[in-house]
């Protein structure tokens, strides 16, 4: 290797550092992307300088092919920014399987296969296999186009341990000897196939934690395949992508008070009934014209969005209710839950879109000591993370969970479509509450109507 | 094994530790964008990919090389794109109206 490229490394590494240690603050981010592109443009040059490239064919032609797919796969609505994120961890893994899978055959002729990179072949070639089908599988289950529930059978868990078992003996064969070439298609094979089987089992309401782990399996991958490559800025930038997938994933378990394996194993959803109701309990409604009254009297509003939010599309019609309430003196807050959307932030993403300010979204444990002073809260979309029986009834699925305290504020109001459970099954005390009113409708038309309200009251 | 890959594991247990660090400081606002940067990131295998294709050594490696530099090249392009799109998205408050 060349000085100039080690040196364009060495400069490459602390760039993506700065980048990630960027993303702290909002206010500081988009230089982290800056400074991303950076690091890459000279982990990509220096590469190019290396005197034993010598045709640029075909690289020319992948990077121009990489670019047309890459533009417009940036153009994607923000709903389908994990679906995209899934699909853009199955070709971070295909990279790295495909360079692994080159290097073990070109070594192999060249008899320079040592005990050691084989090793860190086969371990690399496994994650790199496993992340490109586990990727492709999420986005598939994000874009709704596979059943989102989990699919599962009888001993599954050992059938794909017993896969990867075999897969680890095998690689551990061609260490003792490479020169059995014979293996090495069967570890790509099961490579792919234990991809498949550690997302299947996985249901729709776990994706946001799947996602992240898959996020650190595509930055492991990355670091072996630095192994590999004996190449030092790989493994940084590997190791902070692992650190971050690993970081994020833990994050979204314990907003739902869920163990790591739990989610990977536990296959949520699958099993739950929904709970008889003792007593038939009835929940008082209210119209439009009531809602628009109760918040134009309000000091403070808290409004907790969920995933059905941004399903109606209803963001755009809240960004304006609270420009209306805003300019009407009240306190117009937004209580974001963890595991709102599905993948880590994306309410607050969705909601940026909508051009609400970020200084107003609020994190869960920052809003719950406010509750108890807060006039009205309103649910949007949100079913689980507003559930009381997380907090008192131990025999709910979800009991244990983290939730936003909705019903402690005043009065809180609550927009669904009809009195059905929501996703997980799960029947909500809130809704039969003494202070809660129900807004039945579509978000985005509720939301209209009481904007609607507000303005034409404004007026007169 | 050689004392450069006790070195390589070297780094990759401190870039672990400093990357845990890092990303506990990072805004709870910016997890997704965060996602698609380090997405991004990863695609730094590019230079594996880059060799394996200009090395040239036979068809089979460069054919896979090439798949894998479009593979990556689409990751870092796509990924950098939507993260500095969603990014332009975070606004602050504007100065109150009157």
């Amino acid at each position: 290797m060349t000085g100039a490229a080690e040196l364009c490394y060495f400069a490459a590494a602390p760039l993506f550092i700065l980048a990630l240690r960027w993303m702290s603050s909002p206010e500081t981010a988009r230089r982290a992307v800056f400074s991303a592109v950076v690091a890459m443009g000279l982990a990509i040059g220096g590469t190019l300088l290396q005197p034993t490239i010598h045709t640029f064919t075909w690289i020319g032609i992948a990077v121009l092919a990489g670019f047309l797919v890459g533009v417009p796969l940036s153009r994607v609505p923000l709903t389908a920014v994990p679906e995209r994120t899934g699909l853009s961890q199955a070709f971070g893994g295909l990279a790295v399987a495909l360079v692994g899978i080159a290097k073990y055959y070109l070594w192999l002729q060249e008899g320079v296969l040592t005990p050691f990179k084989m090793g860190v072949i086969g371990g690399e070639v496994i994650l790199g296999c496993l992340t490109c089908t586990g990727g492709l599988l999420a986005a598939a289950k994000l874009a709704e186009m596979i059943p989102t529930r989990p699919i599962t059978y009888r001993g599954q868990n050992i059938v794909s341990f017993a896969l990867l078992a075999i897969a680890l003996a095998l690689a551990g064969l061609l260490i003792y000897n490479p020169f059995m070439s014979w293996a090495f298609p069967i570890i790509i094979a099961i490579g792919l196939i234990f991809g498949v089987m550690l997302i299947l089992p996985i249901g729709g309401a776990d994706m946001p934690t799947v996602i992240s782990f898959l996020n650190s399996y595509a930055g492991l991958s990355a670091v072996a395949l630095g192994f590999v490559l004996e190449n030092k800025l790989l493994i940084v930038a590997g190791a902070l992508d692992g650190s971050s997938g690993f970081v994020l994933s833990i994050i979204m378990c314990k907003a739902m008070n869920r163990s790591v394996t739990n989610v990977l194993f536990g296959a949520f959803g699958s099993v739950q009934a929904a709970k008889a109701l003792g007593e038939k309990k009835t929940a008082k409604s209210a119209t439009s014209a009531d809602a628009a009254q109760i918040l134009a009297a309000a000091g403070t509003v808290v409004i907790v969005p969920g995933y059905g939010m941004a399903v109606a599309q209803a963001q755009h019609r809240v960004r304006d209710l609270y420009e209306l309430l805003s300019k009407k003196g009240v306190d117009v807050k937004f209580a974001v839950h963890p595991v709102a959307g599905r993948m880590p932030g994306h309410m607050n993403v969705l909601l940026a879109e909508a051009e609400i300010p970020y200084d107003r979204l609020v994190e869960m444990d920052d809003i719950n000591p406010e509750m108890p002073q807060v006039d009205v809260c309103l649910v949007i979309g949100a079913n689980d993370v507003v559930n009381p029986a997380a907090r008192s009834d131990s025999t709910s699925p979800i009991f244990g969970m983290p939730i936003i305290d909705a019903d402690k504020a005043h009065t809180v109001m609550a927009i669904k479509r009809s009195m059905n459970p929501g996703f997980a099954g799960i029947d909500n005390e809130l809704y039969y509450a003494n202070n809660t009113l129900m807004l039945f409708g579509d978000a985005k038309a509720v939301i209209s109507d009481v904007v609607k309200e507000l303005s034409g009251e404004n007026a007169s | 094994m050689t004392l450069d890959m006790l070195t390589a594991l070297f780094v990759f247990m401190l870039a672990t530790f400093l990357g845990l660090d890092i990303i506990r400081r990072v805004s709870r606002l910016l997890h997704t964008p965060l996602m698609s940067l380090t997405n991004a990131i990863s695609a730094v295998a590019v230079v594996g990919a880059l060799l394996l294709a200009g090395e040239a050594h036979d068809t089979l490696s460069t054919v896979l090389g090439a798949v894998a530099v479009f593979a990556s090249t689409t990751n870092f392009v796509s990924g950098f794109l939507i993260t500095d799109r969603m990014l332009r998205m975070f606004k602050k408050r504007e100065t109150p109206k009157s």
